[in-house]
């Protein structure tokens, strides 16, 4: 196991180095840099440009030196928390950032696990009931989930919401409690704002999530040990639970690999449409204001946390089916 | 033992000699294997023929692969199904809600035809309502003369398919902020939304036979570099990246170069899993005998990859880019709906349903999400085809 944790992590690590890289030629991509555009545009409008504040910016983030040095300094930076600085608003990115990167992680984290209650009642009974009336509504709910965009369910369940429950539902908390401290109120107050955007957000993967568990539960259920069961007389309920609803488990850990990247990217637009006060709104407008370093760390960030949580998913994965950390070396 | 037990038996009874019956035909040995005409029928078709088969017994899959088939179809003559050009102005009706298609007026048998409509301002909220107005009757004509398009930007023409009676109008799916025909900005929109997807797919199917083939043949650190590089990509949240690629895009590139744009960005970051299928797929295949025969005749591996690893499992290949088409055009449509995608006067479903951005829209003009309409059926009727389309693609299972 600790060789297999070991390795995995190795692994992790050039994946992250590429992604970095890959994030910073994207930070690079727009021509000419942020700075150089601000002072043409104060120039224009005939402003007093501070050069002594801008020259100062320009040697700190090294917008001076060649490109290698610049991306080592900026993965260098990242390494101590310093996110590089938003040109846009004047402040390191770290504090424009402030609780966003919590609230989106809260928000994944919730998805996924709203995802994992919907999917897995509804998964085994429409296994249990194949082609019943029921597992075709089901199926074909699930399809509707998976084909409307998602930003638009929100735009509906926000009105929905404010016609017949009359509260706002836009953002993730009460205005009172915005640019607080953490406290019990604010956090039940998050509770309170968060399903809606869950909901929203979890459709799409449940879908998956659901015909994935049907399938895997239903090649289970055909095979021979449980028709043995069944044939000596064991429970039908007891013969789904022993074995094969456990087999048919692993999807639901192998899966957050796929359902991680969705669930962020949903979270994304989703929060654009809701207003919610994670990453997805500010990435927006950093993207359209070009303000590339804001951009690139929420890209940054974003890619890291699907990472590092389809690393913790192989191990639990790894943990929980002795043939992944015990065979993986031969099978792959 | 038995044997000279019944020889007993036989010496002591003398049965009469069994009725026999022998045929003067002569003897052919291979009738038993002689194939009824359905079983030969059956034995001889070719994989392409059973997969057709297959898929004929899949309802759902049929029906959505004629819907996708018109839609594609109805592409081609948008400009003749839509009642109106894409940018003619009704600054008389804006925000006009969808008009209904009666039959009869007073009674009478008057054929399709609509009420004209009357608006006035509410002065308290400030808003246009409109009503019908039972005097105006506008039959809809067919096969008429309307707003004078280039058909496909070359040929001019005028013909439409239906549009509205002369002095009238005809707003079957409402109107938006600057009185546009949201029925004919959908039948325009289909062109682009429609024509992404393929396009995305083309770029991911190129990359992902490519780098799938080359990683899956060869094998080794190939594969090695592949699988890694297949890892860095799929571990990007797909949204935001795309966001930010569309976001480089130089604002200076006319609309027609950002389609294009986003149809590669769409396209480069889907091929993953299609890569994947081609690996594993090609990873089993190059231990079959056919493989080494050719191998063994000289053949080269590009002839081996293309003319006989490839053919075997193309019908998975269409199958997994069936069911990767609809993700595109949700990606699209997410992109365009949030101004970092397709601009205007480039119009997709997308585009359209920016107008539709915050709740005002749903309380006081909800037909503005109409656009989502087709973006539902589009995405289903892909997803029902490329299901279909799996289940048939091993025929002999």
């Amino acid at each position: 196991m600790f060789a297999y944790v070991m390795r995995r992590i190795m692994i992790m690590i050039p994946t992250l180095l590429a992604v970095s890289l890959i994030v910073f030629v994207i930070i690079q991509l727009p021509p000419g840099d942020y700075l150089s555009n601000q002072i043409a545009e104060l120039q224009a409008r005939g402003e007093n440009v501070d050069q002594s504040k801008i020259e100062f910016l320009r040697r700190h983030y090294g917008l001076d030196r060649p490109m290698h040095e610049q991306y080592l300094l900026w993965v260098w930076g990242l390494l101590q928390g310093d996110l590089g600085y938003s040109f846009e608003y004047n402040m390191p990115v770290s504090e424009v950032v402030g609780d966003r990167l919590f609230l989106t992680f809260l928000l994944s984290f919730s998805t996924i696990v709203f995802t994992w209650l919907v999917s897995f009642p509804i998964g085994v009974y429409s296994a249990t009931h194949q082609y019943s009336w029921t597992d075709h509504g089901l199926t074909f709910l699930g399809f509707l989930g998976l084909a409307t965009p998602n930003f638009l369910l929100a735009l509906v369940l926000l009105y929905v919401g404010n016609v017949w429950f009359g509260t706002s539902i836009g953002g993730l908390m009460d205005d009172r409690y915005i640019g607080q401290p953490m406290s019990w109120g604010k956090f039940l107050s998050v509770l309170e704002h968060l399903w809606v955007p869950v909901i929203v957000i979890g459709t799409a993967g449940t879908a998956g999530m659901i015909r994935r568990l049907r399938a895997n539960l239903l090649d289970e259920l055909r095979k021979q040990y449980v028709i043995t069961a069944r044939a000596k007389g064991l429970h039908p309920f007891r013969a789904l639970v022993k074995y094969p609803l456990r087999m048919s488990l692993n999807p639901f850990i192998a899966d957050i690999g796929n359902l991680l990247p969705q669930v962020v990217s949903g979270a994304a637009i989703v929060a654009v449409v809701l207003s919610l006060p994670t990453t997805g709104p500010m990435l927006l407008e950093a993207l359209q204001s070009q303000d590339m370093y804001l951009a690139g760390s929420f890209l940054m960030f974003l890619s890291a946390l699907t990472i590092v949580g389809v690393l913790l998913s192989d191990l639990a994965l790894a943990a929980l089916d002795p043939r992944i950390r015990l065979g993986a070396s031969t099978s792959r | 033992m038995t044997i000279t037990h019944d020889e007993g038996a036989v010496t002591r009874r003398r049965p009469e000699p069994l009725e026999h019956f022998v045929s003067r035909e002569p003897f052919d040995p291979y009738s038993v294997e002689t194939l009824t005409p359905e079983q030969e029928r059956y034995y001889l078709a070719t994989q392409w023929q059973l997969m057709w088969w297959k898929l004929k017994r899949h309802r759902l899959a049929v029906a959505s692969g004629i819907l996708l088939l018109l839609l594609y179809l109805s592409i081609l003559i948008s400009e003749f199904l839509a009642p109106y050009a894409l940018d003619s102005r009704h600054t008389q009706h804006i925000y006009a809600p969808p008009q209904s298609v009666h039959l009869f007026h007073e009674g009478e048998f008057v054929g399709p035809f609509v009420y004209g409509l009357k608006q006035t301002l509410d002065m308290t909220t400030m808003k246009r309502v409109y009503t019908e107005d039972p005097t105006k009757v506008q039959p809809i004509r067919f096969f008429c003369r309307g707003d004078p398009y280039r058909f496909w930007g070359m040929l001019e023409a005028r013909l439409h398919l239906f549009c509205p009676a002369e002095g009238g109008q005809l707003f079957l799916l409402g109107t938006d902020r600057l009185g546009r025909d949201m029925l004919s900005r959908i039948i325009y929109g289909t062109r682009i939304s429609l024509t992404v997807g393929l396009f995305g797919i083309a770029i991911s199917f190129t990359l992902g036979i490519v780098i799938g083939g080359l990683a899956g043949y060869y094998g080794g650190w190939v594969d090695n570099i592949s699988q890694r590089g297949i890892e860095v990509v799929r571990s990007f949240p797909e949204l935001p990246l795309w966001m930010a690629l569309s976001a480089a895009l130089p604002v200076t590139w006319s609309p027609i170069l950002v389609y294009f744009g986003i149809t590669i960005i769409l396209g480069l970051l889907d091929w993953t899993g299609l890569a994947r299928a081609v690996r594993s797929k090609l990873l089993a295949l190059r231990e079959e005998d056919f493989c080494t025969a050719a191998q063994l005749m000289g053949a080269r591996p590009a002839r081996i990859i293309g003319r006989h690893l490839l053919p075997s499992f193309a019908s998975h290949l269409i199958a997994s880019a069936t069911l990767s088409i609809p993700h595109m055009i949700l990606g699209e449509t997410a992109l365009s709906f949030l101004g970092l995608g397709l601009r205007p006067p480039i119009t997709s479903w997308g585009v359209l349903l920016t107008e539709a951005q915050n709740i005002n829209v749903v309380a006081l003009y909800p037909w503005l999400m109409l656009p989502v309409v087709p973006v539902i059926v589009t995405v289903l009727a892909f997803n029902f085809l490329g299901d279909g389309l799996r289940d048939a693609a091993d025929p002999y299972s």
